[in-house]
């Protein structure tokens, strides 16, 4: 193809054009604003419930500490979903997975680190085995990991009997812990605390700015200077008041950053830049949103599910151990319909049960929506039964909010 | 009633879809007791015609009027005229392949009593039809364990059950081998004469026509174009219908072009690919082809030909089963049997299934470009955006793709434009051979133009083209040269010189000769 000549740009952009561009910027990801709107309104409205108790820095690292296995689990299940499969097993996992860890470090007295990797590798042996019937030899997932679900279960509680105590407090800390207070104590608030949180912040200025001088530098238009400037403002004031309340929590011995928060914090990062910017995350959306495009594009489909299924398994280790820590006890009932949290938390979290539209940002808000339902419903005093049940109808509400509009356009 | 020989009348049928007429005007007359054929191109409005009769595009999304067996009729569902004796028999049978032959008889007309099936009177019912039918079946096989033509004679049989006055055959031997098709004609014969149906038939295969109808309708471009009467005494003219059926002018839809033709770079030798599921069943019989760089080639078959078959067998091997024969690229044998092979061997395939085969609707145009080429675009298998995104706008210049920009999900674009999108995934690949697979099928005109300026830069780049298409003044237009196909054979290579739609089609509607099937064999 000759080079053509660039299309000569209008000089004429005028003041409702800026305007446009902006909410353009912003129109992009209305479903995931969407999602994160329904966050903030929901976070209100039990901090006003509850009387002030939601936002307290203790209670919003217990919410982390208590959903710290449903995001790890939603991030994997987010990709095995776009990719048109389920997992049904990752719950069986995590007691099972969990399971073998105690084992070895109460009564084979294995170092706690050992163990650690020990069940990451256990975790990805699993995976190779639900891969191996997916992807080899065909076995819709639903059926391979049902089957998962109901041989690791069983795997579980045979090993396990009863239960396991764990008392070895390096590992139990991974949970319960926080980052060391390396800064000491600024006043009431965790040094540590601050000087990541502004790390924070000054990372998400820097990243703005790369990316649109990158775009400038290959010559395509950037969203315009003032989006930008919105979305720095808010990442300011929501890392702020992140960073507010982590600094101040904990007691009087330790506070600032919970461990887990860090682990689940590098996963969500990690995982977020695989699916958006490698060429696998690329080729999974493609299967998700036509399998046979992507066949004839020359994706090695089979490749990419069993992939996937190791990646499952070995985030199910992740949680599992995650679990173990936070419980300090292996149980054969661990993990008891945690694939279901982990679906829940996707499908809230806008990813299409057909496949090929799914993000880890938003499964996480999901997961974090279900989280703040529970908590505040929790600190309310509600019946756990009945919280199960608000639960499910915000399942359903969240789904017919994204089917609904698409209905009217038909 | 003027006439009561007449059994159907439809008149000044009109049907859009939208901003496209299907039909404009359309008249069909069907007399008592005849074989009536409807004859014309892909796309030339037949399907939507008997869609009309049966009441699946119900009364009122239409105009004109169905006037049968002397009543004006105004089907809102296929039930209604199922009633009244139509039956139409589609191309795609309507079976449920893991239930017995005597319960699709019954479909949705079961045999039952307050609910509850009765199995005796099914089977007898079931087992009388069938011998109308010349089905010497179990009735309780199933349907998955019978060859496509006796499916198809289940069909008629179920049509039978209903009380079926007018039977319409959509395509009915299009995937039958010859002694099944015989088969067929001589049951509908066979229905005519001894149990007074009548029948419409809609074929491609005109010298089964010759055989079976006794008159012929023939529509062009969404109107009737002529009436033709088959009998002894005045046989049918092929000639004259062929003419009928593609006699329109060509105009300058065509942008001008000359060609630069240098050395071979493409050759498939003794092509050969059996049906996926049924390997008895020859699809493709000893393609041989060629393509030199610069050249554009031309495809022509018409549906079922073997035409999108042999592409697909080629590329990646992603249609067929027991495929033998070689591909040749810049005179070395190359290995093609992964659609990644075929992409290394710089082999492009753009299918002419845009949105089942092509797009991915739920990403944007950057991302549905560059899928066949990830890896180039990437670095440790980290994607380069910015790289990716300067290669995707110069497409998005280069082929007009009128779109604010590529961040644009694909299935918010106009047809044509979704062409261009999937023409820059492939031409971003950077292959030496580009086969396009009915590249500008539903799309308008405008883009029309600009997909064949598109073809003629990538010819003039000195890539080698073959273009698959069933309508025969496109390839007439664009090609240099133009193999026809018919049944799986490429039954002729027409040098630009010869080129007429009325010499293509013969070669397009060739029935497989004797000769080439001994040695097939």
């Amino acid at each position: 193809m000759g080079i053509m000549s660039l299309g000569s740009l209008s000089h004429q952009k005028n003041e409702n054009t800026k305007k446009e561009a902006v909410l353009a910027a912003f129109a992009a990801n209305a479903r995931q604003y969407g999602i994160v709107g329904a966050l903030i309104a929901i976070i209100i409205i039990f901090e006003i419930l509850t009387k002030g108790l939601l936002l307290q820095p203790n209670t919003i690292v217990q919410l982390i500490q208590q959903n710290a296995y449903v995001i790890i689990l939603a991030v994997g299940m987010v990709m095995v979903i776009i990719a048109t499969h389920i997992d049904l097993s990752v719950g069986s996992l995590v007691g099972f997975i969990g399971g073998v860890v105690a084992l070895l470090m109460q009564d084979m007295h294995v170092n706690w680190f050992l163990s650690i990797i020990a069940g990451l590798l256990i975790g990805i042996l699993i995976g190779v085995w639900q891969g191996f019937w997916v992807a080899v030899v065909g076995i819709p997932a639903f059926i391979t990991t049902l089957g998962g679900m109901l041989i690791f279960r069983g795997l579980a509680t045979t090993l396990i009997k009863a239960s396991i105590p764990v008392n070895n407090t390096s590992f139990n800390a991974i949970a319960a812990s926080y980052l060391p207070n390396i800064f000491g104590w600024w006043g009431p608030f965790d040094g540590l605390t601050i000087v990541v949180g502004i790390l924070a912040i000054l990372a998400f200025i820097w990243s703005q700015f790369r990316k649109r001088a990158n775009a400038i530098k290959v010559g395509l238009t950037p969203d315009p200077l003032l989006a930008t400037y919105i979305k720095i403002a808010i990442a300011i004031i929501v890392i702020g008041a992140l960073t507010f309340e982590f600094a101040s929590s904990g007691n009087a011995t330790q506070g600032g950053i919970p461990i887990i928060l860090v682990i689940v914090g590098v996963l969500i990062l990690a995982y977020h830049y695989i699916l958006t910017r490698s060429v696998f995350g690329r080729r999974v959306y493609a299967i998700g949103g036509n399998r046979r495009a992507a066949l004839l594009s020359g994706i090695n489909t089979r490749k990419i599910d069993f992939i996937l299924f190791v990646h499952m398994g070995f985030l199910s280790a992740v949680a599992a151990i995650a679990m173990l820590s936070r419980l300090s006890s292996a149980s054969a009932a661990t993990g008891t319909s945690f694939e279901l949290d982990a679906i829940a938390a996707c499908f809230v979290g806008g990813t299409a049960v057909t496949g090929g539209i799914g993000t880890v940002p938003g499964v996480v808000i999901g997961a974090l929506v279900m989280g703040v339902i529970n908590q505040g419903l929790s600190i309310m005093g509600v019946d756990s039964a009945l919280i199960q049940t608000f639960k499910g109808l915000v399942l359903l509400l969240a789904v017919a909010v994204d089917i609904i509009p698409k209905l009217r356009k038909r | 009633m003027a006439n009561s020989q007449l059994l159907l009348q439809m008149k000044n049928i009109t049907k859009t879809f939208g901003p496209v007429k299907a039909l404009n005007n359309v008249d069909l007359e069907i007399t008592r007791g005849e074989i009536h054929a409807i004859c014309g191109e892909n796309g030339a409005g037949k399907s939507t015609l008997m869609n009309i009769l049966s009441g699946v595009y119900p009364f009122g999304s239409y105009s004109g009027t169905i006037i049968y067996d002397g009543k004006e009729c105004r089907f809102k569902k296929i039930k209604d005229s199922e009633e009244q004796g139509i039956v139409v028999i589609q191309q795609e049978l309507a079976l449920t392949p893991y239930q017995s032959i005597a319960e699709n008889i019954f479909l949705g007309n079961e045999r039952q009593k307050n609910g509850i099936m009765d199995w005796e009177e099914t089977r007898a019912a079931a087992i009388k039809v069938m011998q109308q039918v010349g089905l010497d079946e179990d009735p309780d096989t199933k349907i998955i364990d019978l060859g496509v033509g006796k499916q198809q004679l289940v069909e008629i049989a179920k049509a039978l059950s209903k009380k079926v006055k007018l039977l319409v055959l959509d395509e009915p031997t299009a995937a039958l081998n010859d002694e099944d098709s015989a088969h067929l004609l001589e049951i509908i014969r066979y229905l005519r004469d001894k149990q007074g149906v009548t029948s419409v038939i809609i074929s491609h295969k005109l010298n089964e026509v010759k055989a079976i109808a006794d008159n012929v309708t023939v529509i062009r471009d969404g109107t009737t174009v002529g009436r033709m009467t088959n009998s002894q005494e005045h046989p049918l003219d092929l000639d004259e219908l062929i003419h009928k059926m593609v006699g329109r002018e060509l105009n300058n839809l065509y942008p001008e072009r000359v060609p630069n033709i240098s050395e071979e770079i493409f050759r498939v030798e003794n092509w050969t690919v059996h049906h996926p599921v049924d390997h008895q069943r020859v699809i493709v019989d000893h393609a041989n082809l060629y393509v030199r760089a610069g050249e554009i080639v031309g495809l022509a078959g018409l549906m079922g030909s073997g035409r999108t078959e042999l592409a697909m067998s080629i590329f990646g091997r992603t249609y067929g089963s027991a495929i033998t024969g070689k591909v040749y690229v810049h005179g070395k044998e190359v290995d093609t049997s992964t659609v990644k092979k075929s992409i290394e061997a710089g082999i492009a395939y753009v299918t002419e299934d845009r949105k089942g085969y092509g797009l991915n609707l739920l990403r944007n145009i950057r991302e549905n470009a560059t899928l066949s080429s990830l890896i180039r675009f990437a670095k440790y298998r980290i994607m380069d955006e910015a790289r990716e995104r300067v290669a995707v706008e110069k497409f998005r210049k280069d082929f007009n793709i009128k779109t604010p920009n590529i961040e644009e999900q694909v299935s918010n674009l106009s047809g044509g434009n979704q062409q261009k999108v999937l023409l820059t995934k492939w031409v971003i690949s950077n292959p030496d051979i580009l086969i396009l697979d009915e590249p500008t099928r539903g799309i308008d005109v405008g883009a029309k133009y600009e997909i064949y300026e598109i073809i003629n830069q990538l010819a003039s780049e000195g890539k080698a083209i073959l273009v698959i298409s069933s309508e025969l003044p496109e390839l007439i237009g664009i090609c240099d040269r133009i193999y026809t196909v018919s049944q799986g054979v490429i039954t002729d290579d027409v040098q630009k010189s010869k080129f007429s739609q009325e010499y293509l089609m013969k070669g397009m509607t060739k029935e497989k000769e004797k000769v080439k099937r001994v040695w097939g064999l």
